[in-house]
C-alpha cells in the first residue's frame, strides 16, 4: 500500500516534469537549441494562473474560484507561448547554429524574466508599452521611407536607443509620482499561493490512503498534453512540417517548407507547454520568482537521457527520473530493504540518500553511469543524422 | 602563408621574442602597480574587493582556456571553485581549532571524519587546493568525453553536476557544516588572523603573482602546438580524430587544468571574503563566470581578466545602488554580448584594428564549427544570398 502511494506521488511529480520536458525536447530536437529560460516559462505559467485566479476572485467573488483553472490553462499556454515567440523572433533566430551562445542568451532572458515578475507594476508596463509603440511603429515607418541596407541598419540602431531611452525615462518619471496604483508591484517578491478549486480538494480514498484529486488532475492533464502533442506532431499539417525539418532541414527547405515559420511555431509550442506545466505546479505548492530553477535541471536531464527527436524517449525518461528521485528521496527503498536482514548494509546506503537533495545526487550518478552505455539517450537517433 | 615564409625563420623568431619581451615587461609593470600602488591608493574595503575580483579573474582564465580555446562551455566551474575554497578553509579550521572545529560539536560529531585528517598538514592543503578540483574535473571530463558527449550536452551535464555538488554540500551538516559553510575570518595562519587587515593585505599581494603565474601557464599552453591542437578541437573535432589524435585525452587534460585553476581562484577568493559555503556552487554564479569571459573576449586570456574585473565592479556598484536594476542589467549584458559583440570587447577591438590595417573586413570566427549543424549552416547561407 505504502509502495503504491509512493509510486503514485512519484508519478504525479514526474508528470509535471514530463509536460515541461516535452516542450524542451521538441525545441531541442528541431533546432538544437537548449532553452535555459524554460524554467522561467514554467514560472510565467504559474504566475499567469495566479493572475487569472485573482481576476476571477475580483469579478465573480468566491464562486469564481471553482472555475478559474479551466480558463487559466489556455491563458497560461497563450501567455508563455507569446513570450516564447517574442524571444525566438527577437534573439534566438539570429543565433541558429551557435547553440552555446543561445544557451547564454536564454539565460540572460531568464534573469530578466525573474526580475520582471518581481518588479512589474503599471509604470513598468506602461514603459514597455511605450517602447514597443515607439520602436515597432518607428520600424514600420522606416521600412516605408528608407531603402538601402546600410542606412536602415544605422537608423534602426538609433531608433532602438531612442525608444529605449524614452521608455526608461517614462518609467522613472512614473515611478516618482505618488500614485500607488502605478507603482504597486503586481506580484510581490514573496511567494504567492494559488488555492486549488473546490472540486480539486480532497481525494479518492483507497484503503487507508487518499489519492488527492489535485494530483490525479495533474496526471490527467499530462496525459492530455502528451496525446495532444503526439496528435499534433503526427497528424496535423504543421506537425508533419516540424518532423520534416527535424529530420532534414535543407531538404525540407528545398521542398518549400517555410523553415523559419516552423522554428517560430515550434518555439511557441514548446514554451506554451512549459506554461501548462506552470499551471500544474500551482496545484502542488506556492509559487515564487525562482521556482523555475527547481525544475530546470531535472528537465534537462530528461532530455539528455531521453534522446533527441523522440517523444517516447522523453516520456520514459521523465517518468523514470521523476519516480526514481521521489522513491529514493522519500526513503522508500530504505524502508523496503530494512526488513530483510541480509540487505541491511544496502538499506543503510539508501537511508543515506533519503532526502530530496541527496536523491538528486544519486540519480545524477545513475545518469552518468547510464550515459556510459548509451551516450545518446534511450532512443538514439539512427542513420545519417546520428553523427553530425 | 607564402608571405610569412619569405620573412624568414630567423626574423620571425626575433620578432616573436621581441613581442614576448614587451608583453613580459607590461605584465611586470602592471603587477608592480597592483602590488605597491593599489594598497596605498585604495581603502581597505576597496582593496579587498579588488583582491577578490583578481581571484575571480584567475577562474576566468581557466574558463577562457576551455571555452575560448577548446570550445567546451562549462556551466559547472563553481564546483572546482568551491572545492579549492573548501580545501583551504578546512585546513584553516583545523589549524585554529583545538581538537575539533566548533561546528562539529553542534551536530554531535565526536570524531574527525576521515577525509578531514590529511588537512592537518599545510603542504597537503596547498596541494589539495589544486589537485582535488583537477582530479574531480579530470574524472568527470573523462567519463563524459569518453562517450563523445559534447556541445550543449556537455554544458547541461556540467550544470547538473554542479547542482549535485551543491545539494551534497548543502545536505551534509555532519561532514562539512552544510549551508553555513566554513568561516575563515577568525582562523589563524602562521600567527596572523586571516580576517585582519594585515592578513588580507598578504592575501591580496599573494593573489597578484598567482594571477600572473596562471596567465603565464595559459599563455604557454595556448601558444605552442598544444594550443593549436586545442583550437583544432574546437573547430573540428572529427578531423582531429582522423588525424590520429585522441581528443578524449586532450580534452580531459585541459578540463582538469582548468579545474585546478578554478580551485586556486576559489581558495584565494575564500580567504579574502571570509567564508566558503555551498552558495559558491549556485547555478547563477557559475554562469556568471562564463559571461566574464564573454564580455572580455573569448580566446584572448586578457579579455577574461578584464571581463571579470569590470563585470564584478559593475555588480558591486549596481547591486549596491539600484538592486532592482542589477538583474535586468546582467540579463541584458548576456543578450547583448551574444548577439552584438560575440567576440567580446577585446576581440571586437582587435578585429576592428585588423580591419583598419588591411583596409578590408576580415571575418574572424570564434565559433566552433563542430557545434554547428552543417546542414543548417548551408541553408542559412543559401537563404541569405
Amino acid at each position: 500500500m505504502l509502495l503504491l502511494q509512493s509510486v503514485f506521488n512519484g508519478i504525479s511529480v514526474s508528470s509535471v516534469l514530463l509536460i515541461a520536458a516535452l516542450g524542451l525536447a521538441i525545441i531541442f530536437g528541431l533546432m538544437g537549441v537548449i532553452n535555459l529560460a524554460h524554467g522561467e516559462f514554467i514560472m510565467l505559467g504559474a504566475y499567469a494562473t495566479f493572475a487569472v485566479q485573482s481576476g476571477f476572485k475580483a469579478v465573480l467573488g468566491e464562486s469564481g474560484l471553482s472555475l478559474y483553472i479551466i480558463f487559466a490553462l489556455p491563458v497560461a499556454f497563450i501567455v508563455t507561448a507569446l513570450v516564447g515567440l517574442a524571444l525566438e523572433r527577437s534573439v534566438i533566430r539570429f543565433l541558429y547554429g551557435r547553440p552555446l551562445d543561445t544557451l547564454l542568451a536564454t539565460w540572460g532572458f531568464s534573469l530578466i524574466l525573474r526580475q520582471f515578475v518581481r518588479s512589474v507594476d503599471w509604470s513598468l508596463f506602461i514603459g514597455i508599452a511605450v517602447f514597443c509603440l515607439l520602436f515597432f511603429g518607428g520600424l514600420a515607418i522606416l521600412r516605408r521611407r528608407l531603402d538601402g541596407q546600410q542606412t536602415r541598419k544605422g537608423a534602426n540602431t538609433i531608433l532602438l536607443l531612442l525608444s529605449l531611452g524614452i521608455a526608461i525615462v517614462t518609467r522613472v518619471l512614473l515611478g516618482q509620482t505618488d500614485a500607488t496604483a502605478l507603482t504597486k508591484p503586481w506580484f510581490s517578491a514573496r511567494n504567492v499561493d494559488v488555492t486549488a478549486p473546490n472540486w480539486l480538494q480532497g481525494g479518492v480514498p483507497i484503503g487507508s490512503f487518499q489519492f488527492p484529486f489535485a494530483r490525479l488532475f495533474i496526471i490527467a492533464l499530462t496525459i492530455v498534453c502528451v496525446v495532444a502533442t503526439y496528435w499534433f506532431l503526427q497528424r496535423s499539417r504543421w506537425g508533419l512540417r516540424i518532423r520534416a525539418v527535424t529530420q532534414n532541414r535543407s531538404m525540407s527547405a528545398c521542398l518549400g517548407i517555410p523553415t523559419r515559420k516552423v522554428d517560430a511555431l515550434t518555439f511557441a509550442l514548446g514554451s506554451g507547454l512549459a506554461g501548462i506545466a506552470g499551471c500544474a505546479i500551482t496545484l502542488l505548492g506556492s509559487v515564487g520568482p525562482n521556482i523555475g530553477q527547481n525544475y530546470i535541471v531535472d528537465t534537462f536531464m530528461v532530455v539528455v537521457v531521453g534522446g533527441v527527436g523522440n517523444l517516447v524517449g522523453t516520456i520514459v525518461a521523465a517518468l523514470a527520473i521523476g519516480t526514481l528521485t521521489y522513491l529514493i528521496g522519500s526513503g522508500m527503498f530504505a524502508l523496503l530493504l530494512t526488513p530483510v536482514e541480509a540487505l541491511n548494509p544496502l538499506a543503510d546506503f539508501f537511508t543515506f540518500f533519503a532526502t530530496t537533495s541527496m536523491a538528486k545526487v544519486m540519480v545524477f550518478a545513475l545518469i552518468i553511469a547510464f550515459l556510459q552505455f548509451r551516450p545518446s539517450g534511450i532512443f538514439p537517433p539512427k542513420g545519417r543524422t546520428a553523427e553530425s | 602563408m607564402t608571405a610569412e615564409t619569405s620573412i624568414g625563420t630567423v626574423g620571425r623568431k626575433r620578432q616573436r621574442r621581441q613581442t614576448l619581451l614587451m608583453e613580459g615587461v607590461a605584465v611586470v609593470v602592471i603587477a608592480l602597480l597592483l602590488i605597491f600602488a593599489m594598497p596605498a591608493l585604495l581603502s581597505g574595503f576597496r582593496l579587498n574587493l579588488l583582491g577578490r575580483f583578481l581571484a575571480l579573474a584567475i577562474v576566468a582564465l581557466g574558463i577562457d582556456l576551455i571555452w575560448g580555446y577548446t570550445g567546451l562551455l562549462s556551466l559547472g566551474h563553481g564546483i572546482f571553485f568551491a572545492l579549492g575554497g573548501y580545501a583551504l578553509a578546512m585546513h584553516l579550521q583545523l589549524r585554529t581549532a583545538e581538537g575539533l572545529p566548533d561546528f562539529f560539536t553542534l551536530y554531535g560529531v565526536e570524531e574527525l571524519p576521515w577525509f578531514w585528517q590529511p588537512f592537518h598538514s599545510f603542504p597537503f592543503a596547498v596541494v589539495a587546493v589544486i589537485l582535488v578540483p583537477s582530479l574531480v574535473a579530470g574524472l568527470f571530463g573523462y567519463l563524459v568525453f569518453r562517450n563523445r558527449i559534447r556541445g550543449v550536452y556537455f554544458s547541461i551535464l556540467t550544470q547538473a553536476a554542479l547542482l549535485v555538488f551543491f545539494n551534497f554540500f548543502n545536505g551534509q551538516q555532519e561532514l562539512i557544516n552544510g549551508t553555513n559553510g566554513l568561516k575563515t575570518d577568525t582562523t589563524e595562519i602562521f600567527g596572523v588572523t586571516v580576517g585582519s587587515s594585515q592578513g588580507q593585505l598578504v592575501f591580496y599581494v599573494l593573489t597578484v603573482p598567482l594571477l600572473i603565474a596562471t596567465y603565464a601557464l595559459c599563455r604557454w599552453l595556448t601558444s605552442g602546438r598544444f594550443g593549436r591542437l586545442l583550437i583544432a578541437l574546437r573547430d573540428d573535432e572529427s578531423r582531429v580524430r582522423f588525424s590520429g589524435y585522441n581528443p578524449t585525452a586532450f580534452k580531459t587534460l585541459v578540463f582538469a587544468v582548468s579545474g585546478g585553476i578554478a580551485g586556486v581562484g576559489g581558495a584565494l577568493y575564500t580567504v579574502q571574503s571570509g567564508i566558503i559555503s555551498p552558495a559558491a556552487m549556485e547555478i547563477a554564479f557559475s554562469i556568471e563566470m562564463v559571461i566574464w569571459v564573454a564580455v572580455g573576449g573569448r580566446a584572448t586570456l586578457i579579455g577574461g581578466i578584464l571581463g571579470a574585473l569590470v563585470v564584478n565592479f559593475a555588480k558591486t556598484f549596481l547591486s549596491d545602488q539600484y538592486p532592482e536594476v542589477w538583474l535586468f542589467f546582467l540579463g541584458a549584458l548576456f543578450l547583448l554580448v551574444v548577439t552584438i559583440l560575440p567576440e567580446g570587447v577585446l576581440g571586437w577591438l582587435r578585429s576592428q584594428g585588423v580591419k583598419q590595417m588591411l583596409g578590408k573586413s576580415k571575418k574572424v570566427s570564434t565559433y566552433s564549427s563542430l557545434e554547428q549543424n552543417p546542414e543548417e549552416e548551408r541553408e542559412r547561407e543559401n537563404t541569405e544570398n
